[in-house]
């Protein structure tokens, strides 16, 4: 009997296959979820239906909409638009710089895979707390950057304590999350494919437009996923690197729990959901698979 | 060439933008002076005074336990889910992967106090497990996801060409599946690892007394100014993980050239 | 790949084994400020009888409240500050503290349990352990002369190099002071007034900070900072240039003291340690350590160094200490209305 031997799947887009495993005529294999299901029953819903139920009651224990239209209170409505914004810039910014070094990396000659991910992980492995505060030291008036310049006579830059110093330190933080789902999906496109263009008379650029981009577009989804969402939920960022002058949506969330107002906090932080849940449902029209991120 | 040469400067750029604080670290864990804003001269004292430290040392401990744990639970709860959600028709599938993204959706904000919410209305005392409890739940969705890709690429016929042949499924699945989906396992469980060792925000909501990780413990000395002996600890952390990957690569490597030579 | 996997678990069981130990024994459940304590103090009292410590720190009152008040954690002793106190006194919450166990509370200067009266009337439920004045820090050669009045921060001259303090009481109280208001004022017209102030202020702020005015004073990163007495000293130590002034409009004087609440499981241990604690030698011990004022009149006699014995950053004189009022606490509607004309300064709404 002929058995193909991992036999990988060599089509650029899913093709509706037997998915999986299967013992005998009954589908047994799908109680190994089990498990997982209970835990995220138990760890995942109810306590986001507790999310929901703070943020539609009020201390009396009756049910109000007070908490979510607090939302239209101009300084959380501020912090709100503030946060999208330069979570929106962040994120870009990441495409930007993530794409070019996802192609560069995925075409060398390194066939370790798992270096170059670690390589980008290993900076995780500091405290982001710490390595947060190390930017000012980079960022300060008399931080080492600004030292660096006048050491070459230039005019030095007031980056930190604005909203410029937030965007690095978002990008900082969430770049490499931008730059593994990219790189792992461009690996992934057949060698052959990009050959039959060029045989074909395409020339870089067309086959870049063509075919490259778009078959890693899913890869792109979830990088702009993995950075977004976080960005716009920061407040760590905003404190430290932007001197508390911006506040973001992240920080009212925060202020909320920590002055132990759970019913406001909730109420906003379900505002926040909606936003989040808006964001990918658009994001999820233009990929195809939707299966979720592709950070391997 | 020039090509060439711009694609190595682009690389080395943005390597120099991620490692830049980390530079900054390591630099401060050799400063005499406890504050990050001046450089008091070279010293190794804080790394002497780094193992005298108990506080520091138990955060240590209980970091790198609740790691580890809460990545190998995950992951054995992650993978056999995605396995058994792979094989499941589009509609559920699509709901349990939906769920899955959830807390990678939510702010952690969001997660951590749902959580403290939910132990705090079962009456269950903070505490070890629920640090535990709070990080196997934010690992499980990156297990999954690592796995998925790996599953989807594998071949179904194999599993069953060993079935046929008289395996039993959990021999067929030891011997055939996992050494196939290993790389998406491990991968898996290092992200899981990591993004654990890194977490502040959920452990801080829901963990009780006595029970500090590493990155509350930082926190909690922000206010007092970050004790040196932390840049040390940091630095060692990232020379001991630095070094093994120098170690696997030349390995990897070294396995490589024999086959060549023919 | 297996010996990866060996050496990894090799390397986290051998980082984890040298933090291990733990031992069983009397315990006794703490609850204080970051950093505020010498661990060697902790140590002694172990040494001394037998009772270990368990020992857990926060960051603000606010952080600290609702454990408390949810009852989600059971600690023997914590250390809040003034106004704190006085609201976990009203709900309840605290345990009058039985003197007779803590004889050392005769070390204690009287003149602070008269100022803990403002919140802790008749010191029924605290003992102080820790004290300081609010105060403006500034660097001598970044500023046109010596700072006395709060104005400087308000300064036009000093754009781009004033550090505002991030946080709600004291923010609006350097405002209430500068104004000639009490700094527990419920009047919602003077603080209007105040929020004015602070918002003509927004532009002129480099960055609201707590904790990180030390390390940018002492980088030379501004010219003022808004300070606690007890940081000013070991700002002062890494950068000579710096001074540290309480006012002339008069200022905010904290006390952080020790209490018990209610739900306490080990209230005895409590004591014992609340009286270990006002022992002259250990009150000496976490003076070094935190550098924050020591409300004990010996240990402060035990101080070696003249200039910190005499320090008046550390133990202003009557004159100083006369212009300071303590925080009251004024109730869950004042005190939101605090944190949301606080909240519309820092988001600068026109």
């Amino acid at each position: 009997m002929n058995v193909p031997l991992n036999v990988k799947n060599k089509s650029p887009h899913k093709m509706e296959r037997d998915h999986g495993l299967k013992i005998g005529k009954s589908n047994k294999v799908k109680w190994l979820s089990f498990p997982y299901i209970l835990w995220m029953v138990g760890f995942i819903i109810i306590p986001l239906l507790m999310i929901f139920y703070y943020g539609l009651t009020d201390k009396n224990k009756d049910i109000t909409l007070q908490n979510i239209t607090l939302i239209s209170d101009p300084i959380n409505q501020k912090a709100l638009i503030l946060a999208l914004e330069l979570a929106l810039i962040s994120t870009v910014i990441c495409l930007l710089l993530a794409y070019p070094l996802s192609l560069i990396l995925s075409k060398s000659k390194h066939k370790s895979n798992s270096f170059i991910v670690l390589i980008l992980i290993l900076p995780m492995w500091m405290n982001f707390l710490l390595r947060t505060i190390a930017w000012q030291n980079i960022l300060e008036k008399t931080g080492i950057l600004n030292s660096f310049l006048s050491l070459l006579h230039l005019p030095t830059l007031n980056i930190i304590n604005t909203p410029g110093a937030i965007i690095l330190g978002m990008v900082y933080n969430f770049l490499p999350f931008m730059i593994l789902p990219i790189y792992n999906v461009l690996v992934k496109i057949d060698k052959d494919v990009i050959n039959a263009a060029r045989d074909l008379g395409a020339n870089g650029w067309q086959t870049f437009c063509k075919i490259i981009f778009p078959l890693s577009i899913p890869g792109v989804i979830s990088g702009i996923t993995m950075v977004f969402v976080p960005a716009l939920t920061t407040f760590v960022i905003s404190t430290i690197l932007g001197g508390s002058k911006i506040v973001l949506i992240g920080n009212v969330i925060e202020q909320q729990f920590r002055l132990g107002n759970w019913h406001t906090g909730s109420g906003l932080s379900l505002v926040l959901m909606i936003f989040i849940l808006f964001s990918m449902a658009i994001l999820s029209k233009y990929d195809k698979e939707s299966e979720g991120s592709h950070i391997w | 060439m020039v090509k060439k040469i711009f694609e190595r400067f682009y690389i080395g750029i943005i390597l120099l933008f991620l490692y830049a604080p980390i530079l900054i670290l390591i630099g401060l864990s050799f400063n005499k002076s406890k504050s990050r804003a001046k450089w008091g001269g070279f010293t190794f004292h804080w790394y002497k005074e780094l193992f005298k430290n108990r506080d520091i040392m138990n955060a240590l401990y209980t970091t790198l336990i609740i790691a580890l744990l809460s990545a190998l639970i995950a992951t054995i709860i992650g993978t056999a889910a995605a396995i058994a959600i792979n094989s499941m028709k589009k509609t559920p599938r699509t709901i349990l992967m939906g769920i899955t993204n959830i807390p990678m959706l939510n702010a952690d904000i969001v997660t951590g106090i749902s959580l403290m919410l939910i132990f705090v209305a079962l009456r269950y005392t903070l505490g070890f497990t629920s640090v535990l409890i709070a990080h196997i739940t934010f690992n499980i969705p990156y297990v999954i996801l690592s796995v998925m890709p790996k599953l989807r690429q594998l071949n179904p016929h194999t599993f069953e060409a060993a079935l046929d042949l008289g395996a039993t499924p959990v021999y067929a699945f030891f011997k055939v599946i996992l050494p196939d989906i290993f790389p998406g396992v491990v991968s898996g469980f290092f992200l899981a690892f990591t993004m654990s060792l890194d977490d502040f925000v959920i452990t801080h909501f829901t963990k009780g007394p006595e029970i500090n990780t590493l990155s509350t413990k930082i926190y909690t000395e922000v206010r007092k100014g970050i004790k040196p002996e932390m840049y040390a600890l940091s630095t060692l952390m990232f020379a001991t993980v630095l070094l093994l990957l120098i170690i696997i690569n030349r390995k990897g490597e070294a396995k490589k050239m024999p086959i060549t030579k023919i | 790949m297996k010996k990866l996997i060996l050496l990894f678990a090799i390397m986290v069981l051998s980082f984890a084994f040298i933090g291990c130990g733990k031992d069983e024994g009397e315990k006794l459940y703490v609850y204080n400020w970051g950093e505020y304590m010498d661990p060697e103090v902790r140590e002694l009292f172990k040494k001394e009888t037998g009772i270990e410590i368990v020992y857990e720190e926060f960051e603000t009152n606010e952080e600290m409240y609702p454990k408390i008040k949810t009852n989600a954690v059971q600690y023997d002793l914590i250390c809040p500050s003034d106004y704190m106190i006085q609201k976990m006194a009203g709900e309840g919450l605290l345990s009058e503290i039985n003197f007779d166990n803590v004889p050392n509370i005769k070390y204690i200067d009287p003149t602070l349990l008269e100022s803990s009266e403002t919140f802790d009337p008749g010191n029924k439920y605290s003992v102080p352990y820790a004290w300081g004045t609010l105060g403006i820090l500034y660097n001598r050669t970044m500023v046109d002369g010596p700072i006395d009045s709060w104005g400087a921060l308000f300064d036009d001259k000093y754009a781009g190099n004033i550090l505002m303090i991030d946080s709600v009481r004291d923010a609006f109280a350097v405002a209430l002071k500068y104004l000639g208001y009490d700094l527990n004022t419920t009047s919602e017209k003077e603080l209007n007034e105040a929020q004015a102030i602070l918002k003509v202020q927004y532009p002129l702020v480099q960055a609201y900070v707590v904790d990180q005015v030390r390390d940018k004073m002492i980088g030379g990163e501004a010219a003022l900072g808004v300070i606690y007495s007890g940081e000013a000293i070991y700002t002062q130590r890494e950068n000579p240039d710096l001074e540290y002034v309480v006012p002339k409009e008069g200022s905010n004087v904290w006390i952080d003291s020790w209490v018990i609440p209610k739900n306490a499981q080990n209230k005895e241990n409590a004591e014992k340690f609340i009286n270990f604690l006002c022992d002259p030698k250990i009150a000496l011990m976490n003076f070094e350590y935190i550098t924050y004022s020591t409300p004990n009149t010996e240990a402060r006699n035990m101080i070696e160094d003249e200039a910190i014995k005499n320090s008046p950053i550390a133990f202003p004189d009557e004159e100083t200490l006369s212009r300071t009022t303590a925080f009251q606490y004024l109730g869950e509607e004042v005190e939101a209305m605090y944190v949301e004309k606080w909240n519309d300064v820092k988001s600068n709404i026109e």
